[in-house]
């Protein structure tokens, strides 16, 4: 183990911080600082992210039998709905950039704040009101489309709350867009002296990346949501072929956000593993320049690969073709970040903490979830696969075994910085362990399931799929112990946990040489960056220097 | 594909046994499965491969047998050694699939067509003899059959697993699969795209008999109309014959061979008339004037059903010539037990019933 931990006899939290800068909830509902949002963030959307979690144990629960007992099939469909919106616009489009990103960037690049401190604040009320009305249309009856709206279900069939669902994300969007556009602006315009675009961390190349999505591809969905609801109550038109519009534009428009989406969620993660693995093994990211790069690629090509959710829907052939190809190639740029990572490890000096833990299922994950991306982009064998419980599993290996292991290894990673004291170590790496075998044993029975035809969105299955959906539930249930134990520990190391003192994985970064928590203001001098990223040997010196100063 | 029969046949039982994938029962099973053994056993190379690169290295640098780490920039050879690789692989499946697609989705010629109409929440087959069914479907072996899915009201997607087929029946469009059965046997039918309440009641059963089977299944389930006779009543009683009677001086285009020729629009627009240009100039006239005709015709959105329009457009498909249109013209009724002339042009297979 190699935490540097002050002495704890004598090692106070700093009195003045950004937490205790100002008392009362005024003074945080008011705030604009990066930090506090980022900790209102982090509140909310882990209470969607319990809510969405409580709704996928109903849905494995009912999984259990073939039937459809637990629930009436309207009920599951409304719940997997709910599973899915909350999910996806509420916990994991937000969950990294809104949180670590949000407290993280300005610090990393040397600034006091984000561009727009009240844009910001502005972003975290905008998702609240989207979350609050999504939460008001699962009480007051539900929804039923899937998380997908698709046309005509959501605009002629659908007897539910989808009005109140779609302008709730229509909402939401929009504080997706303000972070998006703070980050960007924030990057190009109030990096420290010194701090060139080549010395930014991964994380933050990661985070510009999924800005630039956000900022382009949102819009569209919002204009896609707000075309249904006025399809719904006023009957446009554009999408009921009766009338001369067409369903599959419905499916163009809402893919040409929901796939760049899937790397709004993992990009940033991406960026925390990059962190995280650099410092474990206290080494240089390897081949800095091709990871970030990387980052850029999958956004740009993220954007050209849309169609490859309607292989089977009947748009012209030769499209096919140029999504398929398309598709492939955006998989490299993901293939060049997972072989970087590993051989980040060669010669380096390996701990494993919970961070590297986390970020090693990560890696693990993420690869299996990646290739099998590769059978859904292969136009042939996607007609087999897609729509069935592979494609579930594929997905759920990105965004949940990519995104939320990466989440949780980085609120691993930086919970010292952001609340000045450590949790225990022993229960974190065993969450971490319980996490990565209860996610294996979820699902990767479902690509079997997958591969033998079993639907999604099925509230009954017949008899034979149901050894592998008992396993899948089972799974799911250790899962659950895997997400709440961080929660108890966490919540308990916030009064009891150790003094982390300033940087106790002795990381490079500037968030690093700064008091933890950092004090409202960040840095009390701007920083001027001399030092390279990931610069280990610039930190040893600087430990030399404070010991011979000190002495 | 490239594997040794005997090898190829192992591993598909020993799979199909272990329930990984389900019966191969058609001819695209087995193209669709050794891509995915392709697939499979690439991803498994890179899985171990990251895998052992991983855990080699965390054994071999962890901390206390590697104090100091060497730090290393980068390496270009190797940047592009793990570009390259994986584009290449991934660039064989892209090539390989693509192939795959086409053959799934290019039925051949001669392929026999059903259609298929998807409704919440009921599949209706309905066979050119006239044959409905409901959430099953009989096909013999050894044919290739197409289907042509159309949905009524939401999007729904019409699987079978053991054919590796699937296609989405989408509101308003005609979509077309096919395949070639090999196995005789009953196999899972699913709607895979999510469509209300009773989406997970959607299923059914695909039957697959043997050539004779069929015939008597054929035979036996017949009702007593085909669906082009039945488009030919469908045809008087909506008086389409009024105008489309084919003299000289008619008001509409005759309609006799239309099927598969080009027309010129009034707006000067050449299409191809096909299943999915006569749904549409029935339902919406005024987009689909031919050239040199008054746009006079009204239309019949919400007054045929799918499966009305479906015997429409076979009974137009087969229209050889105005003979009977004209015959008809002043008849309210028309007989359904007249056989002898149904006009049954084209290699469709209309069964005689």
């Amino acid at each position: 183990m190699s935490i540097s931990l002050p002495d704890q006899s004598t090692a106070r939290i700093p009195k003045r911080n950004f937490i205790t800068n100002e008392n009362g909830i005024l003074s945080w509902l008011l705030t604009g600082d990066h930090k506090r949002i980022a900790i209102l963030y982090l509140i909310s959307i882990t209470f969607f992210f319990f809510i969405g979690g409580a709704l996928a144990g109903l849905i494995r629960l009912e999984l259990l039998t073939p039937q459809s007992d637990l629930m009436a099939s309207d009920t599951y469909n409304k719940v997997f709905t709910m599973h899915g919106v909350i999910m996806i616009f509420l916990f994991l489009v937000p969950s990294v950039p809104a949180t670590l990103g949000n407290f993280l960037i300005p610090i990393m690049i040397g600034a006091k704040d984000l561009a727009f401190p009240k844009i910001n604040l502005l972003s975290w009320y905008l998702y609240l009101a989207g979350g609050a009305m999504t939460l008001a249309a699962m009480i007051t009856g539900g929804v039923d489309t899937g998380w997908t709206f698709t046309t005509p279900m959501s605009t002629h069939f659908s007897n539910t709350n989808v009005i109140t669902t779609g302008l709730a994300i229509f909402i939401a969007g929009f504080s997706s867009i303000f972070t998006g556009l703070n980050f960007i602006v924030t990057i190009h315009r109030m990096r420290a002296p010194g701090m060139t675009w080549f010395k930014l961390p991964l994380f933050v190349w990661a985070h510009y990346a999924a800005s630039i999505l956000m900022v382009l591809g949102t819009p569209v969905l919002a204009i896609t949501l707000v075309l249904v609801v006025l399809e719904r109550t006023i009957g446009i038109g554009v999408f009921d072929p009766t009338k001369g519009g067409d369903p599959i534009l419905f499916q163009h428009l809402f893919w040409f956000y929901s796939h760049p989406a899937v790397y709004i969620m993992i990009l940033p993660g991406m960026g925390v593993i990059s962190e995280v693995i650099s410092t474990f093994s206290r080494k240089r990211v390897f081949g800095y320049t091709a990871v970030a790069f990387s980052s850029v690629a999958i956004a740009v090509f993220g954007f050209f690969v849309w169609a490859h959710h309607m292989f089977i829907m009947g748009v012209s052939n030769y499209a096919v073709l140029v999504f398929s190809l398309l598709t492939m190639l955006v998989a490299v740029p993901s293939a060049i970040k997972i072989f970087n990572w590993a051989f980040t490890l060669y010669k380096g000096s390996i701990t494993f903490e919970t961070p590297m833990l986390y970020a090693f299922g990560f890696m693990g994950l993420f690869t299996i979830g990646g290739l099998t991306g590769v059978f859904l982009g292969s136009s042939g064998t996607d007609i087999h696969l897609t729509e069935t419980y592979f494609i579930v599993a594929h997905f759920h290996f990105v965004m949940v075994g990519g995104m939320l292991m990466a989440f949780l290894s980085g609120i691993h990673f930086w919970w010292p910085k952001m609340t000045g004291r450590m949790y225990p170590e022993k229960i974190s790496q065993l969450a971490a362990v319980v996490t990565f075998i209860g996610f294996n044993f979820t699902f990767f029975p479902q690509f079997l399931l997958g591969m033998l035809g079993m639907p999604r969105r099925y509230a009954a299955y017949p008899q034979e799929f149901q050894v592998l959906n008992v396993f899948s539930t089972a799974g799911a249930s250790i899962l659950g112990v895997g997400y709440l134990l961080p929660m108890l520990y966490l919540i308990w190391s916030l009064k009891y946990g150790e003094i982390a003192g300033n940087n106790p994985w002795e990381a490079t970064g500037l968030e690093w040489q700064i008091q933890s928590p950092p004090l409202t203001e960040n840095f009390t001098v701007i920083p001027i960056v001399t030092q390279d990223v990931y610069d280990y040997e610039w930190l040893e010196r600087q430990k030399e220097i404070e010991v011979t100063h000190v002495g | 594909m490239g594997l040794s029969p005997v090898l190829w046949q192992f591993l598909v039982k020993w799979m199909t046994n272990f329930a990984i994938i389900p019966p191969e029962a058609s001819t695209a099973a087995p193209w669709v499965d050794s891509l995915l053994v392709f697939m499979t056993l690439v991803s498994m190379v890179g899985l171990v491969l990251v895998g052992v690169l991983v855990a080699t290295f965390s054994i071999l640098y962890r901390k206390s047998a590697h104090p100091v780490a060497v730090q290393i920039e980068g390496s270009t050879l190797l940047e592009a050694t793990w570009t390259i690789i994986p584009l290449g692989l991934f660039l064989v499946m892209f090539v390989w699939g693509s192939v795959l697609y086409f053959r799934i989705y290019t039925p051949p010629p001669n392929a026999m067509n059903i259609y298929v109409v998807g409704k919440q929440w009921m599949w209706k087959a309905e066979h050119p003899g006239g044959q409905h069914e409901i959430n099953s479907l009989h096909v013999p072996t050894g044919i290739p059959i197409q289907l042509t899915l159309i949905s009524q009201d939401v999007f729904h997607s019409f699987s079978i697993p053991a054919f590796r087929v699937k296609r989405e029946a989408i509101p308003g469009r005609y979509t077309t699969v096919w395949f070639n059965a090999t196995t005789p046997g009953k196999y899972h039918l699913f709607c895979t795209q999510y469509c209300g309440t009773q989406h997970s009641g959607m299923i059914g059963e695909i039957d697959v008999l043997t050539p004779e089977d069929y015939k008597k299944w054929l035979a036996g389930s017949t009702s007593g109309v085909s669906l082009a006779q039945n488009g030919e009543r469908l045809f008087a009683s909506l008086s389409c014959n009024a105008c489309h009677n084919g003299q000289p001086d008619a008001r509409g285009p005759s309609l006799a061979e239309v099927y598969g020729s080009k027309l010129t629009l009034s707006t000067g627009q050449p299409v191809l008339v096909d299943e999915a240009y006569l749904r549409q100039a029935i339902l919406n006239p005024s987009a689909h004037i031919t050239q040199g005709y008054a746009p006079i015709m009204p239309t019949y959105q919400g007054q045929v059903s799918e499966e009305g329009l479906i015997s429409l457009v076979e009974y137009i498909k087969n229209l050889s010539s105005n003979y009977r249109v004209q015959q008809t013209l002043n008849t309210t009724a028309l007989l359904p037990e007249q056989p002898d002339k149904t006009p049954a042009k084209g290699a469709m297979g209309v069964a005689k019933p």
